[in-house]
């Protein structure tokens, strides 16, 4: 799908912005607040906008704060499907947060979240490990999120300006 | 000291003080202003290049560099010069890199200026171009652009003022104030009578890279301009590099051979440190710059637009990051508007007039903010004028 330069914009705003208000952003790219509805319609039926997600720090609510893992497991792909038929297995349990079908030492890379390193493990060994296809897993627990899809968690944003400059 | 003696010179004694530096003083003191009265980027350095600079002062390059500045960053700069601005430029003995393009305008009107020579400067202007002509011994000129143009300056205005002593013209475009471009038409009109009248243009093309709905044209790249042109340039505003002090200039051999006179007597080198910086920004920046002046871009289209909204008629400024909304219809003078909006909304902006008389019934609100500084900006703004 071919978009507009204009276009373009608008999802580039709304990646890094999912609530910005529609007349500001119909100001700032220069078309009327209804143009830009149309846009954004056509863009959500397309699929090109998926969902309006928000990144959420976890860590900063009592007894929420949660555990991360990304999980490198090969897997024997099948004649006919693949991997997709293994990913599919894979990406259907709700605490898995994302799978990616990988280049190099292993074969799908799995994100998973739970309240504890224990249930993790518990998912591992009873769910994923047990899958037929899967061959080995090797889990890696995050320790710490700078960075999360292009966002600093903790950013100090003072603006350093003097605050009347020529 | 006795006081019956006045030590300072007669020429620093002339001089007027900055009229920004009041709003600064009064502006610094409040709590929760929302500034629009800065004039510089509101983005950080890439990190790329403070990457570069880390890694340059790891390796030990401490020590001065040639008087002109790194060779490598000379060619880098030549080669920028001919890709954007289709300019060319020696790096032998055509550029010198300087401590932003302040000491480049300072360096080219001591290079040039005879006692008494007249330079024509054209307001609204940047704060610095008629003292440093005056600290060079000349004379400035003012012209009066109007809002009726779009602050464009105008080319018989140069004719209106030219007398034998005229020696230079000093142009900028964009603008700082008005953000007001000149394209390549219009510079065509102005290098005319240039010509005519056989005066040398200094060109400030410090805001080029932020240029939004045309094609940017260097003045040198007009016809026969390149041999009477001073062309400053720098990477502080297109680069978001203000803190790093670094400018350069390009000009005909003679020209640049004089102004390396000076700047090696008075300056040496630029901060070398910076300049490997610099180098960096020129060989990997273009995809940053692209991406600030697209957010600027925006921001403009939204600001002025909203300007215009709440009753104060603005021109849609074609590049730099400000707009000069139009305050006659308050009928308030620039200096009353800009002091009751920082005492009762808390919005500091920089009234017109401390750029030139013409500047009077505007105001310059930087746009370089973010974007709920900005909207922010607007509903106190809009609450202010309701008040009135």
């Amino acid at each position: 799908m071919k978009l507009t330069e204009k276009e373009i914009e608008i999802v580039e705003l709304l990646e890094k912005h999912a609530r910005l208000p529609i007349d500001t952003m119909a100001k700032m790219v220069s078309l009327s607040v209804s143009e830009v509805e149309d846009i954004i319609k056509k863009l959500e039926e397309a699929k090109v906008i998926v969902q309006y997600a928000t990144i959420v720090d976890w860590r900063k609510v009592d007894g929420h704060e949660g555990v991360t893992a990304m999980i490198d497991v090969k897997v024997t792909p099948k004649r006919g499907v693949g991997f997709d038929e293994v990913a599919e297995r894979i990406y259907r349990f709700p605490e898995v947060k994302s799978v990616y079908l990988m280049s190099g030492a292993y074969d799908l890379s799995v994100v998973i979240e739970g309240r504890s390193m224990s249930e993790i493990a518990h998912f591992v060994s009873e769910k994923l490990s047990t899958l037929d296809s899967v061959i080995s897993t090797t889990t890696h627990f995050i320790l710490k999120k700078y960075k999360h899809d292009g966002t600093v968690f903790e950013q100090g944003d003072q603006d350093r300006r003097i605050v009347v400059a020529p | 000291m006795q006081k019956t003696k006045t030590y300072v010179s007669d020429t620093v004694s002339r001089l007027k003080p900055s009229g920004i530096r009041r709003f600064f003083d009064l502006a610094a003191s409040m709590e929760g202003v929302i500034s629009l009265g800065v004039g510089e980027p509101d983005f950080i350095t890439p990190w790329s290049v403070r990457e570069a600079c880390i890694l340059s002062l790891e390796q030990g390059y401490t020590s001065y560099t040639a008087n002109a500045g790194l060779w490598e960053l000379r060619k880098e700069i030549s080669d920028y010069l001919a890709r954007r601005f289709h300019v060319l430029y020696d790096p032998a003995d055509e550029i010198i890199v300087t401590v932003g393009a302040s000491q480049a305008l300072d360096v080219s009107l001591r290079a040039i200026v005879n006692p008494g020579d007249e330079v024509i400067v054209v307001e609204p202007s940047f704060v610095s171009y008629a003292p440093l002509v005056s600290l060079a011994g000349g004379v400035p000129i003012p012209i009066q652009t109007s809002g009726k143009h779009q602050f464009k300056l105008q080319p018989e205005q140069i004719e209106q003022v030219v007398t034998p002593k005229t020696k230079a013209l000093i142009i900028c475009s964009p603008n700082n104030p008005t953000g007001a471009v000149l394209n390549a038409e219009e510079l065509m009109q102005i290098a005319h009578i240039v010509e005519k009248h056989d005066l040398l243009v200094i060109s400030d093309e410090i805001y080029a890279e932020l240029c939004y709905d045309e094609q940017y044209t260097s003045f040198p790249a007009i016809d026969r301009m390149r041999e009477r042109t001073i062309l400053i340039n720098g990477f502080s505003k297109g680069f978001a590099m203000t803190g790093w002090r670094l400018g350069f200039i390009a000009a005909p051999r003679d020209f640049a051979t004089a102004m390396l006179k000076i700047h090696q007597y008075t300056m040496m080198c630029a901060p070398t440190m910076a300049q490997y910086a610099a180098i960096e920004a020129l060989q990997n920046g273009a995809a940053d710059v692209e991406q600030m002046k697209k957010s600027y871009r925006q921001r403009r289209n939204f600001f002025v637009q909203s300007l215009n909204e709440i009753g104060l008629s603005c021109h849609m400024p074609g590049g730099a990051f400000y707009a000069f909304p139009s305050i006659q219809s308050t009928g308030m003078t620039s200096e009353q508007f800009a002091e009751r909006l920082l005492l009762e909304e808390k919005v500091a902006v920089v009234p017109g007039h401390v750029f030139g008389r013409s500047g009077e019934g505007y105001i310059r609100c930087s746009y370089a903010s973010s974007l709920e500084q900005l909207q922010e900006a607007i509903r106190r703004m809009k609450r202010f004028l309701e008040r009135l």
